[in-house]
């Protein structure tokens, strides 16, 4: 760690660099989002739920966790109780209550909002349930007798921890193959670490798995280590949950020049690294793409001690996947937003120096340059323009993911799929959440027969 | 700017909120506090009689109903009469009466059922120059197993007998201060009345256990292991309160008699509530030892800002003004018949009055698929739950059904004149109407 005193660059150092910023504010800019509540505070949080009717909340929560009853337990000061509720149908509910766009979800729907522009503020209450009880190390579930019956999980993301945590209390054995030396998948390496902080993915991984009747093994990708045929042969049923593990390229040029990197690999550095002033990051970033992990790799950049950033995005405000609180977010942060432009070329002596944007305009629903461009300073450039399927394995596709029907059967019998790697719903660890458990529950029901 | 001053048995004071015989008036040093913040006048905390004092216990003295964000709803307290010295509090309150003639200073009185005992304090305390006394007879807790306070109020007759004394040996007011620990209180009114007693002063507080520690098994508030029932007051007692008031107001027997509020009076509006229903003025405790003193500030600028709205120029035109309103249920109009109606454009959609009449009264509101609310005048019977449990102010409202119009839940025209159960034809005592 670099102490303040002896700072070896600034955000005005040029080209990419490390120890930009001290350690000191590098914490600061690294810490927990949102301050989790105390007790007093959730008492009065959720003393503001109405305990809606067929409430509207549940109905937007891609996982219909019970919010009014995990409230209400909440404000009865039983939050163990409340952690049950939400484990009962998302068993990531910590990961969640920290990453779900709850402003395009539950809260967007919350009857509070509508009346007065200020839900009942359901994410920080998921989290101060689930905390409570995580930090007990309890698991609020046992597991059924044993079926005798072992399913294969590809990927140890969100769905298929959900998948595996779902199959284990049903009394199934599973084993998990995962690509990474850790599990998680995108909730260890591909969320902003201000919204997991003191390592929590890996400790709520550890906590699914103490449920029992889960292997993971690591480092295990398949087409490379594993092969489905075999995972068929070998266990009784197989759920994959791999994710998107490709990234898509910008095809222009200059896109080959040092500098240009994808956001996802960038995001996952951070979060592996135990010194963030050991970081190199661009004095002038652009981060082209409109996602979240747009976001997250453009915050982050700032947080780190870049001197401009800007995402790049090549529509319209709207049409950003990332929802209005994380452009705020953003823009908060000091990240600049870009509108309706699209990259043409990067410039630079080996490596990037500008990076040259055209204006584009839609017309009949097709996106087109306007010829008209500027040039950015970009020492870095980052690639979010969205992930692909390493490997469809030969199933059949839907689009560009493997296709699937509502309880994530693929084309194929004796595999499903779910996650982001499975056609249908957001790309969203909550809706990943719910596909590992409702495949986990058919899965479960054809073993039955 | 209205007229604040009230005058009440002949007491003067500047406003009608006066601090009630309580732990804020115990002594020189707060009650000067409160006079300078603003208070109308005082009970001073009761005295007992000469001698050694009275102890109170040396853990809490204080229980509490709170609201999630711990507002104060409801306090409970074990405290006794005071426990400092009787000449001391004389000497006090002679000095404080002296600094603030303006001021109405009242003294509440605890001593044993005998006529020897009055007899030897009320010439003490008439020679303190205070403006009257107020008779406690409503202490629940302590002082009751002691024959005295609310063992003295839940017997009538008692009651005229001590009054009665008070009427011989002191020549100014005598307030009775009534339990509401009793069945009817119209009972303990009527006996003050016949005692002699120039006015009433209520409600004490309600014999009470706020809580149990379900960790020790000990009530609160809790004494080395051990609780008992204290006195509740505060916010959540006020309907209590005022229903007893009205009863008192109404009663022939007791009509016109002079009443002093008390009971979770916390704003202005709880004290122009009281006063409509008969009271000459508000006592207050439970809001001061909540807030401190300054919030007399509120119900004074409150107050006159509603009287200036109405046009009332003094206290005297508004009060009791809402006890003829009061009356039997058996004479209430049961051709009156009204419909929930729900305003669309303010409805959140929470469905609360859906699931409060579906599942408690009488199905007759319709949920559809987009989350409308709608009420079925064929089954709605006016109950108001909805209106009660709707989160939005003025959503849901009551509307009449003009007579002449058909009720849709009964198929029977609305009929324009008055009837109420004494002569309805379910009714097997009712008299023919003519």
């Amino acid at each position: 760690m670099i102490d303040d005193g002896v700072l070896m660059n600034s955000p005005y150092t040029p080209g990419i660099a490390a120890q930009r910023l001290g350690s000191d504010e590098l914490a600061k800019n690294f810490a927990d989002l949102h301050a989790p509540l105390d007790r007093h505070e959730a008492m009065v949080a959720a003393d503001r739920c109405y305990f809606c009717h067929d409430a509207p909340c549940i109905t937007a929560c891609p996982t219909d966790i019970d919010i009014p009853l995990f409230i209400r337990q909440i404000a009865t000061d039983t939050p163990e109780a409340a952690a049950k509720t939400i484990f009962d149908m998302n068993i990531l509910g910590g990961m969640c209550a920290r990453v779900c766009p709850t402003e395009d979800l539950c809260e967007e729907a919350c009857v509070r909002e509508l009346a007065e522009g200020k839900p009942v503020e359901i994410g920080r209450l998921q989290r101060y349930a689930t905390d409570t009880l995580m930090a007990k190390g309890e698991m609020p579930f046992t597991r059924a007798p044993s079926t005798g019956h072992k399913i294969a999980v590809v990927g140890a993301g969100p769905a298929g921890l959900s998948c595996a945590h779902r199959l284990a209390v049903l009394g199934h054995d599973v084993v998990v193959f995962d690509a990474m030396p850790k599990p998680g998948g995108l909730n260890e390496y591909g969320i902003a670490a201000y919204k997991s902080t003191e390592d929590f993915a890996a400790r709520e991984a550890e906590w699914l798995c103490s449920i029992g009747g889960i292997e993971i093994r690591n480092e295990m990708v398949l087409g490379r280590d594993i092969a489905l045929d075999d995972l068929e042969k070998d266990f009784s049923a197989v759920f994959l949950g791999m994710g998107l593990g490709g990234v898509n390229a910008l095809s222009v040029e200059g896109d080959d020049k040092g500098g240009v990197e994808d956001a996802v690999s960038f995001i996952r550095t951070l979060r592996q690294s135990d010194d963030l002033s050991a970081l190199p990051v661009g004095r002038n970033v652009v981060v082209i793409g409109g996602g979240m992990t747009a976001v997250d790799a453009a915050v982050q950049s700032k947080l780190l001690g870049a001197d401009n950033v800007t995402i790049a995005y090549r529509r319209g405000r709207d049409a950003m996947s990332a929802s209005r609180y994380e452009q705020d977010l953003a823009a908060s942060s000091g990240v600049k937003l870009l509108f309706n432009v699209m990259p043409r070329a990067i410039h630079g002596n080996g490596t990037s120096a500008e990076i040259e944007l055209e204006y584009t305009s839609t017309e009949g629903g097709t996106l087109k340059g306007t010829g008209e461009t500027i040039r950015l300073p970009a020492d870095q450039v980052f690639r979010a323009i969205g992930q692909t399927l390493h490997s469809d394995e030969g199933l059949t596709l839907e689009g560009r993911k493997i296709a699937v029907n509502e309880t994530g059967r693929t084309s194929r019998v004796g595999v499903w799929a779910g996650g982001d790697c499975a056609s249908g719903g957001d790309d969203l660890t909550v809706t990943a959440v719910a596909e590992g458990r409702d495949a986990a529950m058919d899965i479960h029901a054809s073993l039955q027969g | 700017m209205a007229d604040l001053t009230t005058d009440f048995l002949g007491i003067k004071s500047p406003n009608p909120f006066w601090l009630a015989s309580a732990p804020p008036t115990d002594k020189e040093y707060n009650v000067r506090r409160a006079f300078e913040a603003g208070w109308g006048g005082v009970v001073w905390k009761t005295l007992g009689a000469e001698g050694p004092p009275v102890v109170n216990v040396n853990g809490p003295r204080y229980g509490v109903i709170y609201g999630k964000d711990r507002t104060v709803l409801g306090i409970n307290n074990i405290e006794l009469i005071t426990d400092r010295d009787l000449y001391t509090n004389l000497e006090e309150i002679k000095r404080v009466k002296a600094d603030y003639p303006d001021r109405a200073i009242i003294v509440s009185i605890m001593v044993p059922c005998e006529e020897e005992a009055w007899k030897a304090i009320l010439p003490l305390v008439e020679d303190t120059g205070a403006d009257g006394i107020e008779l406690n007879f409503g202490c629940p807790h302590g002082m009751s197993e002691r024959g005295m306070g609310a063992a003295v109020g839940q017997v009538p007759e008692y009651i005229e007998m001590v009054a009665r004394w008070c009427k011989k040996y002191y020549s100014r007011p005598v307030i009775v201060k009534l339990t509401p620990n009793i069945t009817d209180i119209r009972k303990p009114a009527e006996a003050a009345k016949r005692g002699g007693a120039d006015a009433v002063s209520l409600i004490n507080t309600i014999n009470s256990i706020t809580s149990v520690n379900l960790d020790t098994m000990s009530p609160e508030p809790s004494i080395d292991g051990k609780g008992t029932h204290g006195g509740y007051c505060g916010p959540a007692v006020k309907p209590i309160a005022m229903s007893m008031v009205s009863e008192i107001a109404r009663n022939p027997a007791t009509h016109g008699l002079p009443i002093s509020g008390i009971g979770g009076v916390t704003t202005w509006r709880d004290a122009a509530e009281f006063i409509t229903l008969g009271c000459g003025n508000v006592q207050v405790c439970t809001a001061a030892m909540t807030y401190g003193f300054k919030i007399v500030q509120e119900m004074i600028s409150g107050l006159s800002q509603w009287m200036d709205e109405k046009g009332h120029t003094s206290i005297q035109d508004f009060m009791g003004a809402a006890v003829p309103n009061t009356t039997d249920w058996q004479y209430l109009n049961l051709n009156y018949v009204a419909k929930a109606q729900i305003d669309q454009d303010l409805c959140i959609s929470c469905g609360r009055c859906f699931a409060a009449c579906e599942d408690t009264s009488h199905q007759a509101i319709a949920m559809s698929d987009d989350r409308t609310f709608t009420v079925i005048d064929e089954e709605c019977v006016a109950c108001n739950l909805c209106v009660d449990v709707c989160p939005v102010e003025d959503c849901i409202t009551m509307v009449a059904l003009e007579p002449g119009t058909v009720d849709p839940r009964t198929g029977k025209v609305v009929q324009a004149e008055y009837a109420n159960w004494t002569t309805h034809p379910n009714n097997p005592a009712a008299t023919a109407a003519e």
